[in-house]
């Protein structure tokens, strides 16, 4: 009983303008196409095994402007990114896309799993995804691999000063 | 245009990470097909892993790759579909939508760069298909691995989204099969082929992603293949790494060794195990390398 209390919609969370925003970003212009047919969760890898994860659903509440419910809600970040959903789906929706702008606005919140937040800070230090081990750095010239690539941390911090977002992650992954 | 026979070398994360072995297998395999690839020191990592996080990060990462390559007026080779995959996409963005573009380069100009667009980026397996050309690889072979029985996973970046990345078809791929049959070895069908691996969801909800892998290799098991052949190093890590963990986890066997393309058509071509860096795979190859001696 408490839960279904839980999952009942209440006006006040519906956030109509919420659609508008998500339907101006990169990605996202098509979430208005979505008739609700359930090609994407049908043929999604994730959904088959996971008990919560649904893309329909995800569309679907963000058309109706439930924006702190998906936003914040854990499942967002268990898609694959596969990109099966967004080739199958009959109207064109990016639903992969869709699903990463909503990830993107919940990392500004603050809402990100730690792997992305490593990997991400990682990058801005390193210019790599993962810290390379340093036995793999030496190691490659024993089996004859020309050097690793050092990468050019500094220049890529210049590239990304003005993404407000980069300070952001430079700062949580100190 | 930039030439057929030359590229830039773009490794990545994964691959000086953990997945030597299809470096090493890539480069012998390249050198012998006459193929040069030049070293890019100042490229970083393609920017992918940046996306969930930061659209307009990944966008910039990506384009300072191909800002770079293009300095050079030479074309990006790849190892791994998901550097392909960003690339590619990256590049057909910004050379279709000016605005965009405007607005990358304005962030990249503080490094002193410009995306203009006029080079490509290619995934090995499209590299060894349009640019080298089938004729040639078959030529190559000198071994023909006619025992061998395989299966293929091609990794859904090198495929998805269709709009972007244009190559093969996403819902019934060839090229890998081409590719593999051209090894003298046969491609088996089965089940599900084109499933995703379940890499992504690692970190995540392993769970999730064991039972992707798990389903997988059964549907791999049921056709008899002695071999699931692969090109991406993420799709790899996860089958090679974690075949034992599933066989633990839900009362499996397998024993189905998980070759890198590149390993396989080496082999064909005369070059030994031991220089295709058959020893760094966690599932043993002995046997089915017995085979093929
Ligand atoms: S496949 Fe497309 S139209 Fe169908 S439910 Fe998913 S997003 Fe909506
Ligand atoms: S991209 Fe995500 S939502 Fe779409 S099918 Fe793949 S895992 Fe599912």
């Amino acid at each position: 009983m408490a839960e279904k209390e839980k999952e009942r919609i209440k006006a006040s969370e519906i956030d109509p303008k919420f659609k508008y925003e998500i339907a101006k970003m990169h990605g996202g212009e098509k979430l208005m196409r979505c008739f609700q047919c359930g090609t994407c969760t049908s043929d999604c890898p994730v959904a088959r095994f996971s008990e919560t994860y649904r893309p329909r659903q995800i569309i679907r509440m963000t058309q109706l402007g439930l924006k702190d419910r998906v936003l914040n809600s854990d499942t967002l970040w268990l898609c694959a990114s596969c990109f099966t959903c967004t080739d199958r789906c009959p109207q064109d929706v990016e639903v992969a896309s869709v699903i990463r702008v909503l990830r993107n606005l919940a990392a500004e919140r603050g809402c990100i799993p730690q792997v992305f937040k490593e990997q991400a800070a990682s990058i801005l230090a390193s210019g790599y995804a993962y810290k390379i081990p340093d036995l793999r750095i030496k190691k490659r010239e024993s089996v004859g691999l020309p050097p690793l690539p050092r990468g050019n941390p500094e220049s890529i911090r210049k590239t990304l000063c003005n993404v407000g977002f980069a300070k952001h992650i430079e700062k949580k992954g100190e | 245009m930039a030439e057929k026979n030359k590229y830039l070398m773009f490794l990545g994360c994964a691959i000086p990470y953990r997945v030597s072995a299809f470096e090493i297998s890539a480069r012998k395999v390249m050198q012998k097909l006459g193929v040069e690839l030049v070293e890019m020191p100042e490229f970083n990592c393609c920017g992918l892993p940046l996306d969930p996080v930061s659209h307009e990060m990944m966008l910039i990462l990506a384009a300072r790759n191909l800002a770079l390559a293009e300095q050079k007026g030479l074309n990006i080779l790849t190892l791994c579909p998901g550097c392909a995959g960003t690339l590619k996409k990256v590049n057909k963005m910004l050379k279709e939508d000016k605005a965009l573009r405007e607005d990358i380069n304005s962030h990249l100009k503080e490094a002193g760069l410009e995306f203009k667009g006029t080079i490509e980026a290619k995934h090995i397996m499209q590299a060894l298909i349009e640019d080298i050309g089938l004729e040639k690889i078959k030529n190559a072979v000198v071994k023909p691995l006619t025992a061998f029985k395989v299966a293929e996973h091609n990794g859904c970046h090198i495929l998805r989204p269709k709009e972007y990345i244009g190559f093969d078809d996403p819902e019934d791929p060839k090229t890998l099969k081409t590719l593999i049959e051209a090894t003298g070895a046969t491609c088996l069908d089965y089940m599900d082929e084109t499933e995703c691996c379940g890499a992504p969801s690692v970190g995540i909800s392993d769970k999730i992603a064991l039972q992707l892998a798990r389903d997988k290799l059964n549907h791999v098991k049921m056709v008899g293949a002695q071999a699931l052949v692969t090109i991406c190093p993420f799709c790899h890590i996860m089958y090679d790494t974690n075949e034992l963990r599933i066989e633990k986890m839900f009362n499996e066997t397998y024993g189905i060794p998980i070759l890198h393309y590149t390993q396989l058509l080496g082999l064909a071509m005369g070059i030994l195990p031991e220089e295709l860096a058959f020893n760094e795979l966690r599932v043993d190859a002995s046997k089915i390398l017995k085979e093929a001696m």
